[in-house]
């Protein structure tokens, strides 16, 4: 999901060997993090992994902030001032969960300004889903339930990841994500509760989430090739198809205490492995997502990029205010 | 003007009588600004009553590769420790 390693163009992470690092200080390495020690910023670390987990937090950066359009374009027309004030909150969180993310990728040595260019110019990838549309007010309850409960799952596994700064932001991030999920249950079950035109809005919205949130866990384990390798080096830890039965699971239940039923006929329970059965998830949509052709991916890149063009004129005067105040106190 | 604003390190003091804490960083350009950015990114949920701001390039910070000349030496002075001396049951208050 936020975390799946989505390949990148110019990606060279991959060419990356192992076998220029000195044999000793790796094995060094490798021993801490099989303990389960965390790797500070100025410990020593393999380039790999240094260079994975600038992609893996980067990207996961890069989704908390494109996670804000979606939901932040129903901010004004949210049905009333309690729920207004609930998502201008929830989407204010998503914009610091990027932050302390932007924070931590920037102590492995990567600058603020390369990762937001790199996400501008189409270079950086983020989570998939937020290349689907909010159609209806359904669609915010959809997400808070479905994608924000899809990244806790994916989320409280990594407040114990290897590299520490990630590991602390994670913290943060899980501590706040539990509001998200339920503030959008609890539209949910309004919504299922209510007129039927409001329950089939609720029916439709799950219909529309239910398979992009599956894909949010990433391509199955046999097709990433680097899961392997992070869930050794504990920047990954748990892979793609665990956590998404997991989701799976616990989410089932849900649906049936709202009375809707999840669009999947393969979906049963099998009681001889403990878990839902489910069928197949469509892996031509999600990598042609991936490739930028989500149906308002182009949106959400002009949308951010104007954000932060229209923001220049501030960020300017900020700077220029700080430096004329530099130099009055330097005078004094 | 296209420079990046400082980084900033933030810490919190979740109640008085509790000493500030490391919770992150930002970016701004100035202290100011800096405490401004810190109260919205990490004190959304009365996580504290007063902030700090450092400029994270004044902060010295050891290296790990001193780490055994700095830290391994008070490895052998466990009699540091009060736990380390043996004092019969019998004796109280101690
Ligand atoms: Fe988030
Ligand atoms: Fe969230």
């Amino acid at each position: 999901m936020y975390t799946t390693e989505l390949k990148e163009r110019n990606q060279a992470v991959q060419g990356l060997s192992l076998e220029r690092e000195d044999p000793e200080r790796l094995a060094a390495f490798e021993a801490r993090v099989a303990a389960d020690d965390f790797i500070e910023p100025k410990d020593w670390m393999p380039e790999a992994y240094r260079k994975t987990l600038i992609r893996q937090i980067s990207q996961h950066a890069h989704s908390e902030s494109v996670g804000m359009l979606p939901e932040g374009n129903w901010i004004t027309r949210a049905p009333n001032l309690r729920r207004k004030a609930i998502l201008l909150a929830k989407v204010q969180d998503e914009g610091g969960h990027g932050l302390y993310l932007y924070a931590a990728a920037e102590t492995l040595g990567i600058t603020r300004e390369e990762m937001i260019e790199a996400l501008h110019s189409g270079r950086a990838k983020y989570s998939t889903i937020f290349n689907y549309p909010t159609l209806t007010w359904a669609d915010i309850g959809a997400i808070g339930w479905l994608v924000d409960g899809a990244a806790i799952m994916n989320q409280v596994p990594l407040q114990r990841t290897s590299y520490g700064p990630y590991a602390r932001a994670m913290v943060r991030i899980c501590k706040e994500e539990s509001f998200h999920q339920r503030q959008g249950y609890e539209i949910m079950m309004t919504l299922a509760n209510g007129t039927d035109a409001q329950k089939r809005m609720a029916q439709d919205a799950l219909d529309r989430w239910w398979w992009p949130s599956l894909m949010m866990f990433g391509p199955p384990d046999e097709n990433s090739p680097n899961t392997a390798q992070s869930v050794r080096w504990r920047i990954k830890r748990e892979t793609n198809d665990e956590l998404r039965q997991k989701f799976v699971d616990v989410t089932v239940p849900q649906a049936d205490a709202l009375g809707l039923v999840v669009p999947d006929p393969k979906l049963k329970w099998n009681e001889e492995r403990g878990h839902y059965d489910f069928g197949d998830i469509d892996w031509d949509e999600f990598y042609a997502v991936v490739r930028g052709e989500g149906p308002v991916a182009k949106e959400r890149m002009t949308a951010r990029v104007k954000a932060w063009e229209d923001g220049k004129w501030v960020r300017d005067a900020a700077a220029a205010h700080a430096e004329k105040r530099g130099m009055r106190i330097a005078a004094e | 003007m296209n420079r990046n604003w400082p980084l900033w390190e933030v810490f919190v003091r979740a109640k008085n009588g509790l000493s500030h804490r490391h919770v992150g960083s930002v970016h701004a350009a100035d202290a100011r600004m800096a405490i401004e950015a810190a109260r919205d990114v990490y004190t959304r949920r009365m996580e504290g009553v007063s902030l700090w701001v450092v400029p994270s390039n004044a902060i010295t910070a050891s290296d790990p590769k001193e780490h055994a000349d700095l830290f391994e030496p008070a490895e052998d002075k466990v009699y540091r420790h009060p736990t380390f001396y043996a004092i019969p049951d019998n004796v109280k208050n101690i």
